[in-house]
């Protein structure tokens, strides 16, 4: 009975929630504004990617930034390609190609053409890369730090590729300069609305198919993994296989964040997949409170809304509160502002024991 | 043949910087289990701190400017050292068992050294002049020379394995370290008083780190956010090594750094990189847990 009320309850938050930013953000905010929430809401798509590994299964990676930059070039190699000759040089080419002297289209290029290709890559080539890495070293058994820290490799190894190969990316200037989505004029003020609405509803899909999961027998064995690998194994399972397949569909999930973070930012450049953004990702998710999902979204939404108020007004000070933060999550608030929020409410009313899964120290810790 | 002897010299050159940079990680994450991203940072302490001896030397002592370099070493080592002590005494000792959220913690804590080195030194880059007596180089035969800066580097990663080596397995405070890392409850019980171990212990890590700053700051211009550069490759020799044996860093470092330098003649500087990392992770599919492994009967190791 309790269990259909809270039920229900989460539907009509999800569908307020749904409505303040579908129908009322797009009214009442400026164009600037509302482009910056756009952003930030791509950002929250992978917030909860990470939040799939980490907070649920217990994996801490550290060049999420890879994924999310590779299915931004994806994106941008289309939106490159649709910008024709139209660019300020004139060159069929796209015109970082032209500079570095290259004369034909690489053959990687072609494709890219076709929209619906690049729909399917900004998936397929993080989520291939992901499950890859995940192949060779969760099969391993490497796990915990030594994921973590060969994580963080691959977010040097692909910084480094991506500026090395500047022909065939742009280098550290990256990709930009595009023109049109589709058709439609990226600089128009609909268009942007439109791409608004379209990550909104794109974070609103990912949200329903991450709590599917993290509801169903699979995001069981996830949370039993974070808690206990070892005993999941004698229990019959096989961990490696659970991970590798969410580790693969948070790297997908972090390619559609960039590819929907590309058009509204009109950039992509290898700074946004080194080793800095990526762990700042993970910080949006212990901000927010890791193991839940609302956190992760939460997460997201208010440390790049802070940052971007901060770094802007006082950009010395931005770098001293975010090293604070890191410090006092980890300190302080390891179950993040969700995790406060739902100890107030606890100790207030000791109510409704809270249906979300605690994260257990130990297990995080391994 | 001279081609040969250069590329292993200049292999055995990066692998040195490599092992001094990791060293201390060797110490901090193979023993004591903490994840130190400000490890970078503190590479960088002893860095600025050879640039301030080598400004102090200059304006109060010029005669003696050639000798400020010898003088930074053990300074720098103290300052990291109580970085580090200060550090540990405040933050690390929360979060022992957890090496996930100390990585968390400390990258923290090396976002807010980057910005204080930038609030005291600017955002530029600073130069140490190296000293006079380590100009030029070593000359033997025609056209084979070893210059004497690279040379003083690999001394001095051979005299800081051989202290550490020495300090952990022959003085009384290596062996209270060792008791503490092999069975915590146990030395506690027999009174060893494991917090001011845990903290002498990690202070000695960061002072390592110091050390190392010193060398690196040698071969190049250092700047706020140049620790960055060798925290992830001093990771990988540790990882490569095997965790918790000392000569498993060394192997690593001069295993990776002569793989590298070899690739960045073969190949591209970028490329070399990139390879050097996927060899890695290649690497740990046949050597999980690295060259030198610890042996232990757990499910877990």
């Amino acid at each position: 009975m309790n269990n259909t009320s809270t039920r229900s309850k989460e539907w009509i938050v999800f569908g307020v929630l749904g409505a303040l930013l579908l129908v009322a953000a797009p009214l009442l905010l400026s164009g600037f504004q509302l482009n910056l929430l756009g952003k930030f809401l791509a950002f929250a798509i992978l917030a909860l990617g990470m939040d799939l590994i980490w907070g649920y299964t217990g994996m801490l990676s550290l060049g999420h930034g890879v994924f999310f930059g590779l299915g931004a070039y994806a994106m941008a190699m289309h939106l490159k390609l649709a910008v024709g000759n139209a660019g300020n040089f004139g060159t069929d080419l796209p015109d970082f190609m032209f500079w570095n002297g290259i004369t034909e289209l690489p053959w990687f290029w072609q494709p890219f053409h076709n929209f619906g290709f690049t729909a399917l890559m900004v998936f397929v080539i993080p989520g291939l890369l992901a499950f890859l890495l995940g192949l060779l070293t969760f099969r391993n058994r490497i796990k915990g730090v030594y994921f973590a820290l060969l994580t963080q490799a691959l977010a040097i190894v692909f910084v480094t590729l991506f500026i090395g190969q500047q022909g065939y990316t742009g280098g550290t200037n990256g990709i930009t300069d595009f023109r049109t989505i589709l058709g439609f004029d990226l600089n128009s003020e609909a268009t942007q609305k439109g791409l608004y609405v379209a990550t909104a509803l794109c974070l609103g899909a990912s949200y329903l198919l991450c709590r599917w999961i993290t509801k169903s027998g699979f995001g069981k064995v996830l949370a039993a993994i974070r808690d206990d690998e070892v005993r999941v194994r004698f229990a019959g399972y096989d961990p490696s296989a659970f991970k590798v397949l969410v580790f693969t569909l948070s790297g997908c999930l972090a390619g559609l964040a960039g590819a929907l973070f590309v058009p509204q930012v009109g950039i992509v450049s290898p700074s946004m997949m080194g080793i800095v953004p990526s762990i700042e990702m993970v910080i949006w998710v212990a901000v927010g409170g890791r193991g839940t999902l609302v956190g992760a979204v939460l997460g997201a939404v208010l440390v790049n809304g802070a940052k971007s108020f901060l770094s802007e007004s006082f950009p010395d000070f931005w770098l001293y509160l975010q090293g604070a933060l890191f410090l006092g999550v980890v300190l302080f608030l390891p179950n993040g502002i969700v995790g406060l929020f739902q100890q107030v409410l606890n100790k207030k009313t000791e109510l409704e024991p809270s249906e979300v899964p605690m994260v257990s120290e130990e297990g995080i810790a391994k | 043949m001279t081609d040969l002897i250069t590329q292993i010299f200049n292999g055995l050159s990066t692998g040195s910087i490599l092992l001094l940079a990791a060293l201390g990680l060797a110490i901090t994450f193979g023993l004591m289990g903490v994840i130190n991203m400000a490890h970078g940072e503190l590479l960088m302490v002893g860095a600025y701190t050879t640039f301030v001896c080598q400004n102090l030397f200059a304006t109060y002592l010029p005669a003696y400017q050639d000798w400020s370099f010898i003088f930074a070493l053990p300074l720098a080592f103290l300052v990291a050292g109580l970085v580090g002590l200060f550090l540990e005494t405040t933050v690390i000792r929360f979060l022992y068992g957890r090496p996930l959220e100390t990585l968390l913690a400390t990258w923290g804590v090396s976002l807010i050294l980057q910005q204080a080195f930038r609030n005291i030194f600017g955002a530029n880059n600073v130069d140490v002049q190296s000293p006079a007596w380590l100009e030029g180089g070593l000359r033997i035969g025609e056209d084979l020379q070893f210059p004497y800066r690279r040379l003083f580097i690999i001394l001095l990663a051979a005299l800081c394995v051989a202290g550490t080596y020495w300090f952990l397995n022959y003085s009384s405070w290596g062996l209270r370290i060792r008791a503490v890392t092999q069975n915590r409850e146990m030395s506690a019980c027999l009174g060893v008083a494991t917090r001011k171990v845990d903290a002498y212990t990690f202070a000695f890590g960061s002072g390592l780190a110091g050390i190392a700053g010193c060398a690196i700051s040698l071969l190049g211009s250092v700047g706020p956010s140049s620790g960055l550069n060798y925290i992830v490759d001093a990771f990988m020799v540790v990882i490569t090594g095997g965790v918790g044996k000392i000569f498993g860093a060394v192997a690593g470092g001069f295993a990776i750094g002569q793989i590298k330098t070899t690739l960045e003649v073969l190949t591209s500087s970028s490329l070399s990189t990139a390879l050097v990392f996927s060899l890695v992770i290649l690497f740990l599919q046949f050597r999980p847990s690295g060259l030198f492994p610890q042996k232990g009967r757990g499910v877990d190791s």
